[in-house]
């Protein structure tokens, strides 16, 4: 006869602790090797910056330790493994182009990880999160079509997607990323028995009522609108990607992917054909090395050249042109990656991707509230959708779009908003692993009932 | 909701493994075409700073030269006579590559040749920035002057060969370009040149003396008479069928002659008459009895189908295969699908005039390192023999006939034997026809081998390749013959 007992998971902080050092050491040696290639010494400020990022790490691994103890160990470091190799880029680049980009996006860094570990601080519970669905939906819509409004919404390389604030820039659609999430969430966990239990069906799919096609149809609108308005394929997709994942996860229902898609594509192929900047994307994308195509592809075609150039194990650090790039240090950080570390570089960036998404979705998996599930698994699979569409606009995938690698691409708002993710998957985290309240057994109790019984 | 997330979770392994797979293939398996993409100026970058050697014209004449400037390119490529050599050199872009000699001999031009690795060595030791080799052309700066003034603004091409030694004395290409334009390092200068050459209808950028592939029309008669004379069953006053018109079999249609008239009393002419005056249904009737093989054999043996790196790169000109009699025909006579590059039409009258020797065409002459020491000198090459020495001495017989009293009589220069051959080529119902002439001198002792095509050849009817075409043909020969 055997007894379940209740198990008590490690709290793994110790392995957090350890991989968050292999992750700074790693950082500064990439440091490190830069200085080393461009002077032949080690910048002159190495401990100060190259220790920045490792003094702001601990600083959220204690918060971590104090406020969520149970938390993924594996989630932090590999954001912060992330973010130092897109520092050293950064600096590197401003090297070859005599600019100062890699200090703001240090300070930026320290703001992220500070917005981290306010959440976790104050952020006690995530199912608080669900008083402020609706809430969260005005506010999402709201950042999300703030580019629109006239005087306020900046064109940066045909995409409306910046707002400007004097000099400083910022895509409010990073954030607006977070409050969908948890709208999607707080709205689905609510719906989600409507939406799959009831509605006609046609042939092997089962369809939504008509009236639970409303948010659909809402959502759906509200890309193509981002899409034709701010011309931004990649904020589109990335929106209505997320908004059918976790559909998809509340409700169990193919027939809401079958329609997403459809309806996702119908509106891609009307948007151009109907519209020329979306037309000429396609065109770039579908034949960028045209001679009448090279002056719109030359960022991409020299994107491809500099990963060409790279190779399989790249031209090392400081050593390659991704200066040569345009937006090297953000839209295409990809590419400047793949030319100095190599096929072999871009493949440890991208697992790094494949851990830390992957490490969400078990974290869905793991939490037992359906809230915490769609929240988690919605901000895992938007971090994997975004990944997908910046390396697949860079690699020829899919249509070049304006959105930034996570943690990786130069830019304050991505990165604030990437470190308010792993904040909210390190708090939903900690209550999917840490036990339930030992409940008194007494004799008799509920314990000793629990039995398996092995049949013959 | 445990499945879902699995599922999802399978989405995105997919979603990655795409990643995975289109990274791999830009940076492995696409990465040796991305590298060696005309426009992927990444050398160029490396190269930036460094003295690029000049490319020079026979005689030392300077026709792509760095000129030191302030900013941070260091160098500006500067082309001194700008459009004249436009196709022979090319252009070196920072933002649209190279093309031309520029990018055929960039390594020894940037000082990169494998050819330069003592001059490098030494580099190396004595800490000097590597400066480019040079390279001298085979063409003559006075013979290249004639060909453009002669061509004047027609649309066309002029090549002049050495028919000894395969040298390309002028190479000409109408519309041309000047490459000042898109070397200039005003990028936005750069692309307005750039997208206005693009538009041009024209295709300035296109060399046509090697890059197009025209009807060679009734020059491919030369062809086939090598073709009759080399089966040894005809000599050159061998009577061919010379009617006014040929009846094609298979078909309804027939071949007629220019004039709509026979080609001689009784529609007989003899092979000499025939090429003399340009008798298509006589040429016609001979191709089907000679037979496509015979023809694509004898076309070959001049040249066609051979890929050639001169270092340019040459279109590929070619005869067509599965041939029926009617095609046959036409294509005995330069028309259907036969296709060659003014250079091939040259070549043509450059094997018969070396004796029957066919050399390999070339336009570099000397390589030499940034201290002037010659690396490299290109000596003559056989690419075979077209035809014996007795077809040779026939064929330039008959091609003397043209000149002196046939079709080709514009080409005629005071003193000097001249051997050629007229074209006309049809290529499409109601435009106007290509002129051809290709020809060389003097006849018993050949400096000089021209082609020359003009597209817009005036009206359907009167274009003949003798009244635009030859004129043009003997002012280049006249400057290689008189320099």
């Amino acid at each position: 006869m055997a007894t379940v007992l209740p198990v008590y998971p490690r709290t793994r902080r110790g392995v957090e602790l350890l991989l968050l050092l292999l992750a700074v050491a790693l950082s500064m040696s990439a440091y490190a090797v830069v200085g080393l290639t461009e002077t032949g010494a080690l910048p002159a400020d190495f401990f100060l910056h190259g220790g920045a990022l490792g003094v702001l790490a601990g600083v959220l691994h204690v918060v971590v330790r104090w406020r969520a103890s149970y938390a993924d160990p594996v989630l932090l470091p590999v954001a912060t493994l992330l973010n130092g190799v897109g520092l050293v880029m950064i600096h590197r680049l401003d090297l070859a182009e005599d600019s100062a980009l890699a200090s703001r996006q240090l300070v930026w860094s320290a703001l992220g990880i500070v917005a981290a570990g306010a959440v976790l601080w104050l952020l006690r519970d995530h199912r608080v999160l669900r008083r402020y669905t609706f809430t969260a939906m005005v506010a999402g819509f709201g950042l999300l079509l703030l580019p629109l409004v006239p005087g306020l919404g900046k064109t940066i390389n045909g995409a409306r997607i910046w707002i400007g604030v004097g000099p400083l820039s910022f895509q409010p659609g990073e954030l607006a990323k977070i409050l969908l999430a948890v709208f999607f969430a707080g709205y689905l966990v609510v719906h989600r028995d409507a939406l799959s239990l009831t509605g006609p069906k046609l042939l092997w799919l089962q369809l939504p009522r008509m009236r639970d096609l409303g948010p659909l149809l809402v959502a759906w609108g509200a890309s193509v609108g981002v899409l034709v308005l701010e011309r931004d394929l990649g904020t589109s997709l990335l929106f209505f990607g997320l908004f059918v994942a976790v559909l998809y996860v509340a409700t169990e229902r193919v027939s809401w992917i079958v329609l997403g898609l459809l309806l996702f594509v119908g509106g891609a192929l009307a948007a151009a054909t109907t519209f020329s900047h979306v037309q000429q994307r396609v065109d770039i994308w579908l034949h960028p090395f045209a001679a009448e195509n090279l002056d719109r592809s030359y960022q991409l075609v020299q994107g491809l050249f500099g990963m060409a150039a790279g190779g399989l194990l790249g031209t090392g650090l400081d050593r390659g042109r991704p200066d040569i790039v345009p937006y090297a240090e953000s839209d295409f950080i990809y590419s400047s990656l793949g030319e100095e570390l190599g096929l072999a570089g871009l493949f440890a960036v991208l697992l790094l991707y494949v851990l830390l998404v992957e490490r969400g979705l078990r974290t869905a998996v793991g939490v037992r509230d359906g809230f915490g599930k769609l929240l988690a698994g919605g901000l895992a699979f938007s971090v994997a959708l975004q990944v997908f569409v910046v390396a697949g606009g860079v690699t020829r995938v899919i249509p070049l779009t304006g959105l930034t690698m996570p943690f990786l691409a130069y830019g304050g708002s991505s990165l604030v908003s990437n470190w308010i993710i792993v904040g909210l998957l390190l708090r939903v985290s900690d209550l999917a692993r840490r036990p339930a309240p030992e409940e008194p057994a007494g004799p008799g109790g509920d314990t000793g009932a629990t039995q398996v019984v092995r049949l013959p | 909701m445990n499945r879902p997330l699995r599922r999802l979770a399978g989405v995105v392994a997919l979603l990655f493994l795409t990643l995975f797979a289109s990274t791999t293939h830009v940076q492995f398996f696409a990465a040796e075409d991305l590298r060696a993409k005309p426009t992927n100026s990444r050398q160029l970058y490396a190269e930036l700073g460094r003295d690029r050697g000049p490319i020079l014209v026979a005689g030392g004449g300077q026709v792509a030269v760095g000129t030191p400037v302030d900013d941070a390119y260091k160098f500006l490529r500067t082309y001194p006579s700008g459009p004249l050599y436009a196709h022979v050199t090319g252009y070196y872009s920072i933002r649209y590559g190279t093309s031309g000699v520029e990018r055929a001999q960039n390594d020894v031009l940037s000082g990169t040749a494998d050819r330069l690795f003592y001059r490098r060595l030494s580099d190396l030791v004595t800490g000097r920035q590597p400066r480019g080799g040079s390279v001298e052309l085979t063409i003559d700066p006075v013979v290249q002057q004639a060909a453009s003034e002669a061509l004047g603004e027609r649309k066309g091409a002029v090549v002049a060969l050495d028919p000894a030694t395969g040298d390309v004395l002028a190479m000409v290409s109408n519309p041309t370009y000047d490459p000042n334009a898109l070397a200039t390092h005003d990028a936005a200068a750069a692309q307005e040149a750039w997208q206005g050459l693009l538009a041009d209808e024209d295709d300035p950028l296109t060399n046509r003396a090697t890059g197009a592939l025209y009807p060679p029309g009734s020059t491919f008669k030369i062809i086939t008479s090598a073709a009759a004379l080399e089966s040894g069953d005809y000599t050159a006053d061998t009577l061919l069928d010379g009617p006014a018109e040929l009846d094609l079999p298979l078909t309804s249609s027939t071949l007629g002659n220019d004039e709509g008239t026979e080609c001689g009393p009784g529609g007989k002419v003899s092979l000499i008459d025939a090429l003399e005056i340009s008798c298509n249904t006589a040429f016609g009737s001979l191709g089907m009895t000679l037979g496509a093989d015979a023809l694509a054999e004898q076309s070959e043996r001049f040249g066609f189908g051979q890929e050639l790196q001169i270092p340019l790169s040459v279109a590929t000109s070619s005869f067509p295969t599965d041939l029926n009699a009617p095609q046959t025909a036409q294509s005995a006579i330069g028309q259907f699908d036969v296709r060659a590059t003014p250079l091939q039409v040259a070549m043509i009258s450059a094997a018969v005039a070396n004796g029957g020797v066919l050399m390999e065409p070339n336009v570099v002459r000397t390589v030499r390192d940034a201290d002037l020491d010659v690396v490299e000198t290109r000596s003559p090459q056989e690419l075979g023999r077209a035809v014996s020495e007795e077809t040779a001495a026939t064929l330039t017989t008959m091609m003397r006939a043209v000149v002196d009293s046939g079709t080709g009589t514009r080409a005629q220069i005071e003193g000097v034997q001249v051997a050629g051959k007229t074209g006309t080529a049809q290529h499409g119902e109601g435009l106007p026809p290509y002129a051809w002439f290709t020809s060389f001198a003097p006849a018993d002792d050949p400096e000089v081998a021209v082609a020359v095509v003009i597209e817009d050849g005036g009206t359907v009817d009167s274009a003949y390749g003798g009244r635009l075409a030859a004129p043009v043909a003997k002012q280049v020969m006249e400057a290689v013959i008189n320099r």
